[in-house]
């Protein structure tokens, strides 16, 4: 379970607080942009420093870790694979910094094989297409088996009917490998199609999640600010 | 807790402060120890006064004519088409590369007392122009420059927005009053600056046109001391001056923020109205083929009076030549093992000091301290790769820096998500993504360090002499067909030097 203890932000003009706990399977944190959705995502995943207040993960502080040594894997907007190395050699990554033994290459083609990609290990990114990308870079997240999965505007460059299938692939791997997600997203749809959990980052605050049916059915003034009367 | 969640950009650049100080130490060391020999400024005698005086008045007039005469070569070649301008475009570039003696030597093949402009002026009997002295220096330096100022120039041309063009077009407005006076206005100080300050601290082409009391200057007067005189008090009371002379030029140049001549696609073509009537296409074919003539012919000859020569090459050239590939090579590794890890604002800041502090000073310094310890002779060649390293330092730094940033700013997120740090940072992820502007830096430093004759002439003898240096006293012992060779093995090496570096930087990327 993710807590954030009374975490605050400063920077110049922006300010954000967050004093809340995350413990869905599937959270997304929705928003208007320039909110702190980013902000938030930056200072859980590690790239950021709160001004004050703390990060946990089952307890434990984690806010002094550097990111790679937090319970957590990052999908962002886009560089999600080094373009200079094979599909096979960014997915080694995920394990290793040296050349991968013959486990972890059986590792990375099942995983290869989860996300549709089975045989294509070969290939550079540039090889592949946007939707193909994105699901190298899932099965990279996959094998760093880290219990907190965070997506930044995942899949923001695929078209809608592509990025659906996406969030649901992600979805069912992640509930099958027991991984937790936490999405930021400025789209209420996907959040609606996928999360278990939605939180709204408004006003210079991260609002308490709650279930995204209630959620969307009974939305807050907020909510309703940021949804607009259509 | 501490907050140690690391800000992305100290993430890979630890160290660099460290690899600042000890290149700010390979630079300061010598000019500290040129500070404490030097007797003063009083030690200057008149004749130094006359070599300050002729190397202010010589870069002044060097970049005043390269910058006038690139203004219109630059508007013609932006507003024409024609066959071989994507070319001429790209040997802009060349004299970058291309050993300054190599082009002294095409020029003497040109301008010279056997040349060919004094052999069509004795067909017409017309008086026979006199290569050596003042003006040619200043030819020399315009030869070099003047590419370079096209280039920066032509720059500010295209970077004019295509949709000015067009309104002026639909306007029929003044193109000239409208767009490029006010560009030129902000553009041409610039580039005036960055030639004056190439042309400050050029000793090669003084050394070989130069001399006597009215063509000297504060490098060769360096030389000269210690050549001559061996008078190492009054080389370091000149390399006190040329010192004064590089940072206060320097420190103009920052405020100036003069344009990048490195920049891409200059090739490229805007669609424009004006320069259609027939005068100005006239104008322009003659200014391109003014240019391209003043240019190309020294570089011809060079290639058509080396290949007899080639054959007579005394067996000391070959082994110069060997020298100079391996400092060349030499200093290319220990130039990009300096720069990686420099390149950030304050490493280039560091790097900068390579251009305040000319070579000469640089080799005074050194010679000062390696002194007692050593015969300079020995110590010629490693000194020699040093400095060509410290000065190709910041043109390297310039061509990492954008880059660099790039691949840290597009993966470096990603790379510190996968807890990859440290050496495996750079060698799974910086140095691929930065083997293009590698390639090119490494050809780059190659070239420069391959034909420099600066700081060898202090140190050489005989027995550790490169090829430009071996080159110089082939041309002293007017030994013209040997040398002619020599140049032309000299050019083939440099550019072949560039050439493979910057293909092998592009190859599969």
């Amino acid at each position: 379970m993710l807590e954030l203890r009374r975490i605050a932000y400063h920077q110049e003009d922006f300010h954000l607080t967050a004093d809340t706990r995350i413990s869905a399977g599937f959270t997304a944190l929705i928003g208007p942009s320039g909110a702190g959705k980013s902000t938030l995502l930056n200072m859980i995943a590690g790239f950021l420093a709160p001004t004050s207040g703390q990060v946990l993960w089952d307890g434990q502080e984690i806010s002094g870790l550097p990111p790679a040594k937090r319970p957590v894997s990052i999908l962002f907007q886009d560089n999600n694979l080094f373009p200079h190395l094979t599909v096979r050699a960014n997915l080694a990554l995920a394990m290793t910094t040296r050349c991968p033994d013959a486990d972890q290459l059986a590792r990375i083609e099942a995983a290869l094989a989860q996300v549709g990609l089975g045989g294509m290990g070969g290939r550079r990114p540039a090889a592949l297409s946007g939707g193909q990308q994105g699901r190298a870079a899932l099965a990279r997240v996959l094998l760093q088996d880290r219990p907190l999965m965070l997506l930044d505007e995942p899949f923001s460059a695929l078209g809608p009917a592509l990025r659906s299938e996406m969030l649901d692939l992600v979805a069912r791997l992640a509930a099958e490998q027991g991984i937790r997600v936490l999405m930021v997203s400025h789209a209420p749809e996907d959040a609606r199609r996928v999360a278990d959990e939605v939180a709204l980052v408004s006003q210079g605050a991260l609002h308490p999640p709650q279930p995204t049916q209630g959620f969307f059915a009974t939305p807050s003034k907020q909510l309703q600010a940021y949804l607009g009367d259509g | 807790m501490a907050q140690r969640a690391l800000p992305l950009s100290s993430l890979p650049r630890s160290g660099a402060g460290l690899w600042a100080l000890l290149v700010a130490g390979l630079v300061i060391g010598p000019v500290t120890a040129v500070i404490w020999r030097a007797g003063g400024l009083g030690a200057l005698g008149p004749a130094d006064f006359d070599a300050l005086w002729f190397t202010l008045w010589q870069a002044a007039v060097s970049a005043g004519l390269s910058v006038a005469l690139a203004v219109p070569v630059a508007r013609a070649l932006s507003r024409q088409r024609f066959p071989g301008r994507g070319a001429l475009i790209a040997l802009l570039g060349a004299p970058f590369i291309l050993p300054v003696i190599v082009a002294v030597l095409g020029l003497l093949a040109v301008f010279g007392g056997n040349g060919l402009v004094n052999q069509l002026t004795g067909a017409l009997g017309l008086p026979r122009i006199d290569i050596y002295g003042y003006h040619g220096v200043i030819l020399a330096h315009v030869f070099f420059n003047l590419p370079l100022a096209t280039r920066l120039i032509l720059q500010g041309w295209l970077a004019i927005p295509a949709e000015r063009f067009r309104l002026a077009a639909s306007l029929d407005a003044p193109v000239g009053r409208l767009l490029e006076r006010p560009m030129l206005r902000r553009i041409a100080p610039g580039a005036f600056a960055v030639i004056f300050v190439i042309c400050l601290t050029s000793f090669a082409v003084a050394l070989t046109l130069g001399g006597g009391p009215r063509a000297t200057t504060v490098e060769l007067a360096i030389y000269q001391a210690f050549k001559f005189d061996f008078d190492l008090a009054k080389a370091a009371t000149l390399a006190l001056v040329q010192l004064a002379l590089g940072i206060a030029s320097a420190l103009a140049l920052l405020l100036l923020s003069p344009p990048d001549g490195f920049g891409a696609g200059l090739d490229r073509l805007q669609a424009r109205w004006d320069g259609r009537s027939r005068p100005a296409r006239l104008g322009d074919a003659l200014w391109i083929g003014f240019a391209a003539l003043f240019l190309l012919t020294p570089l011809a000859m060079i290639v058509l009076a080396g290949l007899p020569g080639l054959m007579v090459l005394p067996v000391e050239t070959w082994q110069a030549a060997l020298r100079s590939v391996s400092v060349a090579l030499g200093a290319t590794a220990l130039t990009l093992v300096l720069a990686l890890p420099l390149a950030t604002r304050a490493g280039e800041l560091a790097g900068l000091l390579g251009v305040a502090v000319s070579g000469l000073v640089l080799g005074t310094g050194l010679f000062l301290i390696v002194q007692p310890l050593m015969r300079p002779a020995e110590a010629a060649l490693p000194v020699t790769l040093l400095v060509n390293a410290l000065m190709a330092l910041p043109f390297v730094l310039r061509i990492l820096r954008p880059e660099l940033d790039a691949a840290r700013a597009d993966f470096g997120r990603l790379a510190a998500t996968l807890g990859i740090t440290g050496f495996a940072l750079w060698r799974i992820v910086l140095l691929p993504r930065l083997r293009r502007p590698l390639g090119f830096a490494a050809g780059l430093t190659a070239a420069l360090s391959m034909g420099d004759l600066g700081v060898i002439a202090l140190f050489a003898d005989g027995e550790h002499a490169t090829l430009p240096l071996q080159l110089y006293r082939l041309m002293a012992a007017y030994r013209m067909e040997a040398a002619q060779g020599a140049a032309l093995l000299l050019l083939t090496l440099s550019l072949g030097l560039f050439w493979l570096f910057d293909k092998g930087g592009r190859a599969n990327a």
